[in-house]
């Protein structure tokens, strides 16, 4: 296990590390941008996300002819603004991406932890569940939980968590196989120190780096899925307004208003790349330190 | 070599079971298929005798056991909607999927193998960061957006391709750069971090001692081995494509598998939906043994026989 001085030392190293990552500042200082814009423009603006003005309907943005400051990045064809929408819809993705990311880091470790240090039948069992779910067309699968559930946030996060829980599992599990060898797990149960003690105190803290940068990762792929998912008309139910749904209604309007779908895509792209940048980074910071842990 | 292949058989199987029972307890608890085949003002009789007549009545397990016995047979069931045999409506739309997909990932492998190994060689070049930075964003952009950007440039703005629709290799180029760019993206970062890799490997430099040319350096020795990883990766992308291109087709009004699935759980269609999932994941499945085939000719170190 690691100790508390030994772990915080890691840590440490860690952030050093990933300071020194050109990669991982530049992404972790735009995600921190994007995350406190969405959490606090509220304190700024009050502007209603569906209010309509009919008779500004796609404006276009500000620096183009015919665009007004009023409405900086122009508006719809119901003349709702733009730029409030996306900063709405930036809180449905964030906050979806993460929540459903929570449940399958936590879903997956749970069952990667449980399949990993028990073995035998169980793992078996867990492991051919996950053959199942990997070959599961997952588009497919979410499209018909959603279908079925109905399409809410609650639904949303749930089954993408549900979906995604699979690849933290394997990871978790392949961790847990060669740490439950080592000395101090083989010390610790020779001493009769319970099982679930083991697997919280000892295994648990040891696996947490890969599925922390595992977690990085699949925020990015949650959040483009949840718009893909809103694009078909899966996602979030109206009316709030969503990255997704933004591209999937301004695509009627391609032809005269390309910022209907330019900016919302723009949007997710941007918050995509500041994620991968810090997985990136992460993952350069943690790799050392993974072949630092005791064997 | 033989028992491998038996067993990765039985594993799909199993698969295949798993999945066509997670599909059919889902499917069916969306509502009823009936009503939707009915006129809105049929009576509750006829209600009830199609209900009974396509046997609905049945306890869950008595219809999941029925469709298990058909499907072995080859039968998958008939849709509701289009009155034919799912399987039919599936491998007529198969070809369109497997198109786009095939096109898409010869597309991505075609230029990021030789990008990913350019930028491995020439390491820290302005090629290096440039094509490495490219790639970042070409992972951070959803496909179905980029779809609509090459939709608004090429099409709309230029007027080169068009918008949507198969039957001409004109149709084909903007769904398939669409779903190709993010694959590519991922490719030629896997294809640099593996060069990367192999070309600090001992037998690499012993070769490069030996006096052989670079070029048969990287070729022969280097890349044969950077092949695995990229192998593994790519097959296994492509059995994901053939069932994540719904958006894509959706963007391309493209007729693929995925479409009609989406259109089939719109309108509760259970059979042609538990016939698609179970042939994708089949084929996912399937595709991966292939992969894992392809490793022996590869790599005639992996051997998969007496158990190893």
């Amino acid at each position: 296990m690691l100790e508390g001085a030994e772990s915080l030392r890691l840590w440490g190293e860690t952030l050093r590390a990933l300071g020194r990552s050109p990669g991982a500042v530049i992404g972790g200082g735009l995600l921190l941008a994007i995350l406190a814009t969405s959490l606090l423009f509220p304190w700024f603006t009050a502007a209603d996300p569906l209010a309509q003005d009919l008779l500004a309907r796609l404006t276009p943005p500000c620096w183009q002819e015919g665009g007004s400051l009023a409405h900086p990045l122009g508006t719809d064809n119901l003349g709702r603004d733009v730029l409030v929408r996306i900063l709405h819809g930036s809180r449905v993705s964030l906050f979806v991406g993460f929540a459903a990311v929570l449940v399958a880091c936590g879903s997956g470790i749970l069952l990667g932890l449980l399949s990993g240090y028990y073995g035998g039948r169980l793992d078996s069992l867990i492991m051919r569940v996950a053959d199942v779910f990997m070959a599961y067309p997952f588009m497919l699968l979410t499209i018909s939980v959603i279908a079925v559930l109905g399409n809410s946030i609650l639904n949303l996060i749930l089954v993408l968590g549900l979906s995604d829980w699979v690849t933290y599992a394997r990871t978790v599990r392949g961790s847990v196989l060669s740490i439950k060898e080592k000395e101090f797990v083989t010390a610790a149960r020779s001493v009769g120190t319970p099982n679930r003690v083991i697997l919280r105190r000892h295994i648990f803290p040891n696996v947490l780096s890969p599925v922390l940068v595992l977690g990085t990762v699949r925020v990015a792929n949650i959040i483009i899925w949840e718009s893909g998912l809103s694009f078909l008309g899966m996602g979030v139910p109206p009316p709030m307004p969503t990255w997704g749904r933004m591209l999937a209604e301004g695509r009627v309007y391609i032809t005269d208003a390309w910022w209907l779908v330019t900016l919302p895509g723009l949007a997710i792209m941007l918050t995509i790349l500041a994620i991968n940048l810090l997985g990136d980074g992460l993952r350069d910071a943690l790799d050392p330190r993974l072949r630092n842990i005791p064997r | 070599m033989a028992r491998y292949i038996l067993k990765r058989l039985w594993h799909t199987v199993y698969v295949a079971v798993g999945i066509s029972l997670i599909s059919f307890f889902f499917i069916h608890l969306s509502g009823d298929p009936v009503l939707l085949m009915l006129p809105p003002d049929a009576s509750k009789e006829e209600v009830e005798t199609l209900r009974e007549q396509l046997g609905f009545n049945d306890p869950l397990a008595v219809q999941y056991l029925r469709f298990a016995g058909h499907a072995l047979r080859g039968d998958l069931g008939v849709s509701l909607v289009h009155r034919v045999p799912a399987l039919d409506l599936i491998f007529e739309r198969l070809p369109a999927s497997l198109e786009l997909a095939g096109a898409a990932m010869l597309f991505a492998l075609a230029v990021a193998v030789p990008l990913g190994i350019l930028a491995a060689v020439r390491r820290g070049s302005l090629l290096d960061l440039g094509s490495m930075l490219a790639a970042l964003f070409g992972l951070s952009m959803p496909h179905f957006w980029l779809g609509i950007m090459l939709v608004l440039l090429f099409s709309v703005h230029l007027g080169w391709f068009p918008t949507s629709g198969r039957g001409s290799f004109a149709q084909l180029v903007l769904p398939a750069l669409a779903l190709g760019l993010s694959l590519l993206a991922m490719f030629a970062r896997l294809t640099r971090s593996v060069m990367l890799e192999v070309l600090g490997q001992d037998y690499v430099r012993t070769a490069r001692a030996k006096g052989l040319r670079e070029r048969l350096v990287i070729g022969k020795h280097a890349l044969k081995n950077a092949l695995i990883p990229l192998v593994t990766v790519a097959g296994m992308q492509f059995g994901f494509l053939i069932g994540g291109t719904v958006i894509i087709e959706t963007v391309f009004a493209w007729p693929g598998v995925g479409r009609l699935v989406v259109q089939a759980i719109f309108s509760r269609d259970y059979p042609l939906v538990q016939a698609a999932v179970l042939v994708l994941a089949v084929l996912f499945v399937l595709i991966n043994l292939l992969v894992d085939l392809l490793y022996v000719l590869l790599d005639p170190q992996i051997s998969y026989g007496g158990g190893s």
